[in-house]
């Protein structure tokens, strides 16, 4: 309430009145979250790593496809800032372009797995028989290491961008529907469940309009530490050579034919490599702040 | 069913399949609640009072639970009666919230967080009644303004965790009445209050029942609350009716020995201090349901009681004028 600006206006609220409109749970969600400097830097950071991802194509500085056999394996240099791959190609330009397709991949990733997880967390939740054996699917699936499951996935799917967002979407999903599955079993028995009930709401209305809403906290953090995972695990297959085909320039890919590299030219790694630590961990930071302001025990301290 | 009933509850068996057995929470109850009448049922917790409340409004959770007898007469708007016990699931929820409005107990928790107060009191406006956005929250302002909320525009659109206690519970009743029922349910509304709100929303509910005709079934196990509100009172007690009456009658001249414990148990100002001025608790606890003693339920509890208690059940007779009690000792007690 302190960042209403004094003076404002000629109206005299009562004091408890100013900043009523800002009270959305949104508005005291993004108070609470960025309560943290830390949170701050990292949401900054992810937002211009979002703003390189979505620019790519027109602020490259070199054409990140051409090639220049003179110019092979240049270390970093003014024009070249990131230097040059082992076909003369502009580092920069890669690792930027390289941006667009990995928060692609990571954003379709969330997509397919939220929408999937929150469908059968919710039917667990809800549908009392159908719990037991979602559940012990979930499970089956989570027993396998992420990278395990997607590298099956790939093997019987073919690479393919797409290929990895549906492989990757799949080895998410459980953990989402986990999530929601916990949120909504303990939702679906508060009072005011039962008062829509009383005021005759159907039941798709209770689950969707009445639940669901109450279960978006649980789904925006899980879906802020998938979107991380999603980017690390595409980069990791396609560094083992069953993602994204290499002739895109994705993260994994780049680092993975900068292999043969790397003792003559570490800036082929070290680039992307930096590019994934920094989404990465840019984005778990933001992840951690979304659960601590959303933590209902945190918010009673305060 | 008599013109002027809105509800007629008749031998109502609402049973629970438990562990041990089948327990009979509420167990041949019958009542009858008047146009713009308020009908207390009271009772301890275990009573069946509840129960009774949300079989009425066929929320008891199936399984376990079963309205495995007896008929829920209820008379709709347009004046036709049903047997609520008996309707569809469909049918039913066009007379949840429409025809039957509920309140609950606890007003910090039975609103939903994530929406405003504008946003739920006309949400059953619109599914019910087929209101636009715009005239459902034109809808909203009126009843927020009616139930006494200061500044109602500004609090349309304000979240449950902007208001006090007693301001959620005004907004659970407009959202109850928002589309005018024929009968009002309360379970507790006023237990989680503190002392000067319950007064206030008690206040309310008479002033709203004499605007608007509601019939009420007030549910609670506050004898003082009895007296502010009701016209009739039903006292259960382990699933069954054990008195019922005029509210004066019945709270003056007590003939049931557990409606006369109950009301001893009441603390009141005056009382003297000390081992002379004890406060009178009922001996004992409410018998499993599962597992009823045979004759009276109460006579294990009673001070009355005498072996022919234990033989068999009393049946509820005349004991005066709409005034009746399930005690073979009636006579006896003062």
């Amino acid at each position: 309430m302190a960042s209403v600006p004094a003076g404002h206006g000629s109206v005299p609220l009562p004091s408890s009145a100013k900043g009523r409109s800002s009270r959305s749970p949104a508005a005291l969600l993004l108070r609470q979250l960025f309560r943290r400097r830390l949170v701050v830097l990292s949401f900054l950071v992810m937002l211009a790593i979002l703003a390189v991802a979505l620019l790519a194509p027109w602020i490259t500085p070199f054409n990140p496809m051409k090639m220049d056999i003179l110019g092979r394996l240049k270390p970093p240099t003014a024009a070249h800032w990131f230097g040059t791959d082992e076909y003369g190609r502009d580092v920069l330009s890669r690792v930027m372009l390289g941006a667009r397709l990995s928060l692609l991949v990571g954003l379709l990733v969330v997509v397919v797995a939220t929408l999937l997880g929150t469908l059968l967390g919710l039917a667990a939740g809800y549908i009392r028989p159908l719990d037991g054996l979602l559940m012990r699917l979930t499970d089956a699936l989570m027993a396998f290491p992420d990278i395990l499951l997607a590298i099956a996935f790939m093997a019987a799917l073919g690479p393919s961008l797409y290929n990895v967002v549906l492989a990757l979407g799949i080895v998410y999903t459980p953990r989402v529907a986990r999530v929601v599955r916990a949120a909504c079993l303990v939702v679906r028995e508060m009072p005011f469940i039962e008062a829509a009930t009383a005021l005759g709401a159907s039941t798709p209305r209770i689950v969707f309009l009445h639940i669901l809403p109450n279960l978006m906290s649980p789904i925006l953090v899980q879906a802020t530490f998938i979107f991380a995972y999603a980017i690390l695990t595409e980069a990791a297959l396609s560094f083992l050579g069953v993602g994204v085909p290499p002739t895109t320039p994705t993260w994994g890919n780049m680092i993975a034919s900068a292999q043969q590299y790397f003792q003559q030219a570490d800036w082929l790694i070290l680039f992307p490599g930096c590019a994934i630590v920094l989404t990465v961990l840019s984005l778990q930071i933001v992840g951690d702040g979304l659960r601590d302001a959303l933590d209902p025990r945190l918010q009673k301290a305060k | 069913m008599d013109a002027d009933l809105t509800l007629d509850i008749r031998n109502l068996q609402t049973h629970f399949t438990a562990d041990p057995g089948v327990s009979k929470a509420v167990d041949g109850v019958s009542f009858a609640v008047r146009r713009n009448e308020t009908l207390a049922v009271v009772g301890e917790s275990g009573s069946g009072k509840s129960v009774t409340s949300l079989s009425a409004m066929r929320l008891i959770p199936t399984p376990p639970g079963i309205i495995a007898g007896g008929e829920i007469l209820f008379r709709g708007r347009d004046g036709q009666v049903r047997d609520l016990a008996r309707l569809s699931e469909r049918a039913m929820r066009s007379v949840r919230g429409n025809e039957i409005g509920m309140i609950f107990q606890e007003p910090m928790t039975s609103l939903n967080p994530v929406y405003t107060v504008g946003d739920q009191i006309g949400e059953a406006l619109r599914y019910h009644q087929g209101l636009d956005r715009r005239a459902a929250r034109a809808e909203a302002l009126a009843m927020l303004k009616k139930v006494g909320i200061p500044a109602a525009e500004r609090r349309l659109d304000e979240y449950p965790h902007q208001m006090s206690g007693g301001m959620r519970q005004r907004v659970m009743i407009a959202m109850a009445l928002a589309c005018r029922p024929t009968l009002l349910i309360a379970d507790e509304p006023t237990t989680a209050l503190d002392v000067t709100i319950q007064a206030q929303i008690l206040d309310l509910m008479r002033r709203l029942q004499e605007e608007t005709g509601t019939s009420i079934l007030f549910i609670t196990h506050n004898l003082g609350v009895v007296a502010e509100v009701a016209h009739r009172v039903v006292v259960m007690y382990s699933g069954r009716i054990v008195e019922e009456g005029d509210v004066r009658s019945l709270l003056k001249s007590p003939r049931h020995p557990y409606t006369r414990g109950l009301l001893a148990c009441m603390p009141h100002l005056g009382q003297r201090r000390g081992d002379g001025g004890r406060l009178y608790a009922i001996p004992g606890s409410v018998p499993s349901p599962v597992n009823r003693p045979a004759g009276c339920t109460f006579a294990p509890r009673c001070a009355l009681a005498e072996p022919a208690c234990l033989a068999a059940e009393p049946v509820l007779e005349p004991v005066g004028p709409d005034h009746s009690a399930r005690c073979r000792r009636w006579r006896d007690v003062q």
